[in-house]
């Protein structure tokens, strides 16, 4: 021993040799065991240190000291080591070291033992043992107590909800599953206001969510009998509200409800669709378009139906929208028989808004079903397709239907605009226009007459001048018209170039109508026909008997117009003119005679001519807008991109168009080809996948 | 002395910079050897008119044929096509002098029997991968004898695909050109299409087209091939 005395930064820096040897024992740490040698060393170190003579007596600072030992030890190592461990986890290291705790008391206060001999005694301070067992309660016990409750608690309680629902899912339906499911969640909330900490609530609800309704999510839905499928199927709106409820706080736990949602909406609507065809194919051939007519009304109330669950169950959550627009999109785009949806969707709407077509529906409710008819627009690929069919409809009724509502058909226009924006109603909404000027033109004509005595061609005749880009496009047959038409059009012809002198006129007899008056034997019958008709049988007013290659010749009509026009005349269910031979179709040879003794009760009859079958030109015309829409969008993505890869142009081409329609990908590549072949684009010499704008 | 090589070497009309009055050794063997490679330029212009249309100062369809039966090689042969190359003739079935004199200057001949010993050869150097793609396009261009042409009939392509790369992809030409008879979405090939075949041939395995991505920027031509070949293959 020496006589020297010991300072007190070079005792401790031995002592704490000594705690750091220590701490790596309680650590795990590989490190020899105290020799009694380094035991002795230590103990006579603070022996020293507190014996020594004032100033040198370091007692209090070595009792500080001491303390100070501890904290740092808890605050760097053991606290954080609590900190990121949870749960039964948590509840292990807190154990683990509470064990360690002690044994560092025991040692340490070994160690100072002397302290506690005559300085802690003679002052009644707080004992070594005491000193140690206080940190730990005053820095862990104080940070983790709340903690170490919450994960007694959960453990307990997901335990026993395990067990629980591991019974419960065997032999309860999904309803009822459910419902206890409801009531255990509530019981745990009304326990923890009442005996837990607030904070505790979130990690219960948790551990119980988890353990009822996570853990056998797939099992409860997939229920043969009770779960998901069979709760739509059968309008279980209260379990499915309840199940919405249930799932909607779990993260992701809406997923698998809505993937069984989309396919069941699916399944059911492409049943309709094969119910459709179904019926179509076995029924005759004069029932065409009534069950097509029949899926798009039962699709409206699908949509409606689930659409109803979409925002009362579920409560209008993002996943269920974006699951029923999926389902629709899947089914409302396949075809019926050979017709597009969007030609029955066009159909459909003609229907409800010519002439007789609804005239026993209320306003109200045509109103609305035109307003689930654009809804369903929505999920239609083909738009563009639906415009064309829309637009050729329209201009049908616009020019044939006069006197039918006027409200209706602007206030479909206005929901269109709003769905499809201003580019897809804006020539429609031209002719509309067209329309309304047209009257006002006819107003001015008739003036123009009254005026003009002279120049009146003895026959009333009322005209529709219709702008072109507008208007579907009509081909236009050179007819030679019966003489006194010739007059009529060329007196409107001088009128019209009175009011305009930079616009070409041009005829279109076959929308024209005609009304003229049949002298038969029993009494004088007036004829509504069409144009093409009318002059047909106006070539009898010259020869009593006329061939078919006759008329031909004096008309000037194709084989196919012919055809239907001497049908309609002398074939079908008014018998105007009479046939020779005599049988139900007209062949080159047939020979035709006025039929005087024709006779009807009423004293006005319309002749109809049953329209030719458009949908190919329509197909035709919207297939060769398509090509230009496609040309035009992938120029202008290039202008802007200069160079751009071919992936990557093919899904902006894509993007672009689809508020139109869905481009085929083959078609996007031919007209990527022919654009290269025109020298707006160019492929890269090096990367042959990728393409350059040449300016 | 050297003043008057330099004033003979300009006698015989070559385009030689050598200044008069500053003459080197390298200069004299410059004249000495352009004094042959003049002669030899003479030969090879003497070959070209004894082919050539004395009207047209050209070597027309007929003379080329009877070039080809002076060389005992049909005159549909690849190789023709290749001497064609090798002269950058710019027009199908004629060789105006510029381009007769480049090619044979360059295969170094100038008399018809060393044309045809050099024809292997000529064969090897196209037919090395850095120059086959130039001798492919090349051989597309050739064929197009209008003048705002663009593509080529399909009967034509056929023939061509065989004759350039029958012997190298014996098995894709075959089918392609079945394909190409049945079809009837295109009735001509562009430029852009026949690289693509090209390098469809060099990039794609055959006949299972295993590695074959309809997503990439291949010509559609090639998409609706491989789809036909799938679907007879199954």
């Amino acid at each position: 021993m020496e006589n020297k005395a010991i300072g007190l930064d070079k005792g401790w820096d031995y002592m704490q040799k000594g705690i750091t040897k220590l701490k790596r024992i309680l650590e795990g740490l590989p490190e020899p065991p105290f020799t009694s040698e380094e035991y002795m060393m230590l103990y006579t170190t603070i022996y020293n240190m507190c014996t020594q003579k004032p100033p040198h007596d370091h007692s209090q600072q070595l009792y500080d000291k001491y303390r100070e030992a501890f904290e740092e030890y808890i605050s760097s190592t053991v606290l954080p080591s609590l900190r990121e461990k949870h749960d039964e986890f948590m509840l292990r290291e807190l154990a683990k070291r509470w064990a360690n705790h002690k044994v560092m008391v025991r040692w340490l206060s070994r160690f100072f033992h002397y302290l506690d001999r005559y300085f802690i005694a003679r002052r009644s301070l707080p004992t070594l043992n005491e000193v140690g067992l206080t940190c730990f309660r005053d820095l862990v016990y104080q940070e983790v107590h709340a903690k170490v409750k919450d994960a007694v608690i959960t453990l307990d309680t997901g335990a026993y909800y395990s067990r629980k629902a591991s019974s419960w899912i065997e032999e309860d339906s999904c309803p009822d599953y459910m419902l206890k499911s409801e009531e255990c969640l509530k019981k745990e909330r009304d326990r923890v206001s009442h005996y837990l900490h607030s904070s505790s609530e979130t990690k219960l609800s948790e551990k119980v969510q988890n353990e009822l309704l996570v853990a056998y999510a797939n099992r409860l839905l997939e229920k043969e009998h009770s779960g998901c499928r069979p709760l739509l199927r059968d309008d279980k709106v209260e379990d499915l509200s309840r199940m919405y409820r249930l799932y909607c706080k779990i993260p992701r736990g809406l997923d698998p409800v809505a993937n069984i949602f989309k396919p069941h909406i699916t399944a059911e609507g492409t049943a309709l669709v094969q119910q459709a065809e179904d019926a179509t194919s076995n029924q005759a051939s004069s029932a065409t378009g009534v069950q097509e007519q029949v899926l798009i009304r039962r699709t409206i109330e699908l949509h409606d139906k689930y659409m109803a669950y979409v925002t009362d169950c579920f409560q209008n959550h993002t996943l269920f929208h974006k699951a029923l627009k999926e389902a629709f999109e899947v089914f409302c785009n396949k075809t019926v028989t050979g017709n597009s949806s969007a030609e029955l969707l066009a159909t459909f709407c003609d229907n409800i808004l010519k002439k007789g077509g609804s005239e026993k529906l209320s306003d109200e409710v045509i109103e609305e079903t035109l307003e689930k008819v654009v809804k369903l627009l929505a999920y239609i690929s083909d738009k563009d397709l639906f415009a064309e069919f829309y637009r050729k409809k329209l201009a049908r009724r616009l020019l044939f239907d006069r006197s039918a509502n006027d409200d209706h058909k602007r206030s479909i226009l206005t929901k269109l605009k709003q769905q499809c924006g201003g580019q897809f109603t804006s020539k429609m909404e031209g002719m509309v226009t067209d329309l309304t000027l047209a009257r006002e033109n006819q107003a001015n004509y008739e003036d123009y007459l009254r005026s003009n005595s002279a120049a009146h061609p003895g026959i009333d005749l009322t005209v529709t001048v219709l702008t072109t880009g507008f208007w579907p496009s009509y081909k236009s047959f050179d007819l030679n018209l019966p003489a006194e038409m010739v007059k009529c059009v060329e007196v409107f012809r001088g009128f019209y170039e009175t009011k305009t002198k930079h616009r070409k006129l041009t005829w279109i007899y076959s929308l024209g109508t005609c009304h003229i008056n049949g002298k038969f034997e029993q009494k004088i019958i007036e004829l509504i026909v069409l144009t093409y008709q009318a002059a047909v049988l106006l070539l009898f007013n010259a020869s009593d008997r006329l061939s078919y290659s006759e008329i031909m010749a004096h008309l000037n009509l194709t084989h196919d117009d012919l055809l239907r026009l001497l049908h309609s005349l002398s074939c079908a269910k008014y018998k105007i003119l009479s046939k020779e031979p005599n049988t139900k179709t007209i062949s080159h040879g047939d020979y035709f005679e006025f039929n005087s003794k024709f006779t009807d009760k009423l004293r006005r009859i319309k002749v109809p001519l049953p329209p030719v079958d458009e949908r190919k030109k329509v197909v035709e015309d919207v297939d060769k807008d398509r090509r230009y829409a496609i040309d035009a969008a992938l120029v202008r993505i290039m202008k802007s991109r200069k160079v751009l890869g071919h992936q990557q142009l093919v899904s902006e081409c894509v993007e672009q168009l689809s508020r139109m329609f869905k481009p085929d990908i083959k078609a996007i590549k031919k007209r990527m080809e022919d654009l290269i072949t025109r020298d707006y684009l160019e492929r890269d010499k090096e990367n042959q996948n990728m393409f350059r704008y040449l300016a | 002395m050297m003043r008057r090589s330099a004033c003979a070497s300009k006698k015989t009309g070559q385009p030689n910079s050598t200044n008069p009055i500053s003459c080197s050794p390298s200069d004299l063997f410059r004249t000495a050897s352009s004094k042959a490679s003049s002669k030899e330029m003479e030969r090879i212009d003497n070959l070209f008119y004894s082919f050539a249309n004395r009207s047209s100062g050209m070597i027309d369809p007929e003379g080329i044929e009877s070039l080809c039966s002076d060389m005992e090689v049909d005159h549909t042969d690849v190789r023709i096509l290749m001497l064609a190359w090798k002269m950058k003739a710019e027009k199908q079935g004629y060789f105006n002098l510029e381009e007769w004199r480049r090619g044979l200057k360059a295969l170094r001949v100038d008399t018809v029997s060393k044309l045809r010993k050099a024809l292997p050869e000529l064969e090897k150097e196209v037919r090395r991968p850095s120059n086959f793609v130039d001798f492919y396009s090349y051989s597309f261009c050739y064929c197009l004898t209008e003048e705002k042409q663009k593509s080529i009939d399909i009967e034509s392509i056929c023939q061509l695909l065989d004759l350039v790369l029958g012997s190298q992809f014996r098995a894709q030409v075959d089918y392609f050109i079945e394909y190409l008879k049945i079809q009837s979405d295109y009735k001509v090939i562009n430029l852009d299409q026949w690289m693509g075949f090209f390098r469809f041939c060099n990039e794609i395995s055959f006949p299972d087209l295993s590695n074959y991505d309809p997503d990439l920027a291949w010509p559609l031509v090639l998409d609706n091939f491989v789809e036909w070949m799938q679907a007879k293959q199954s």
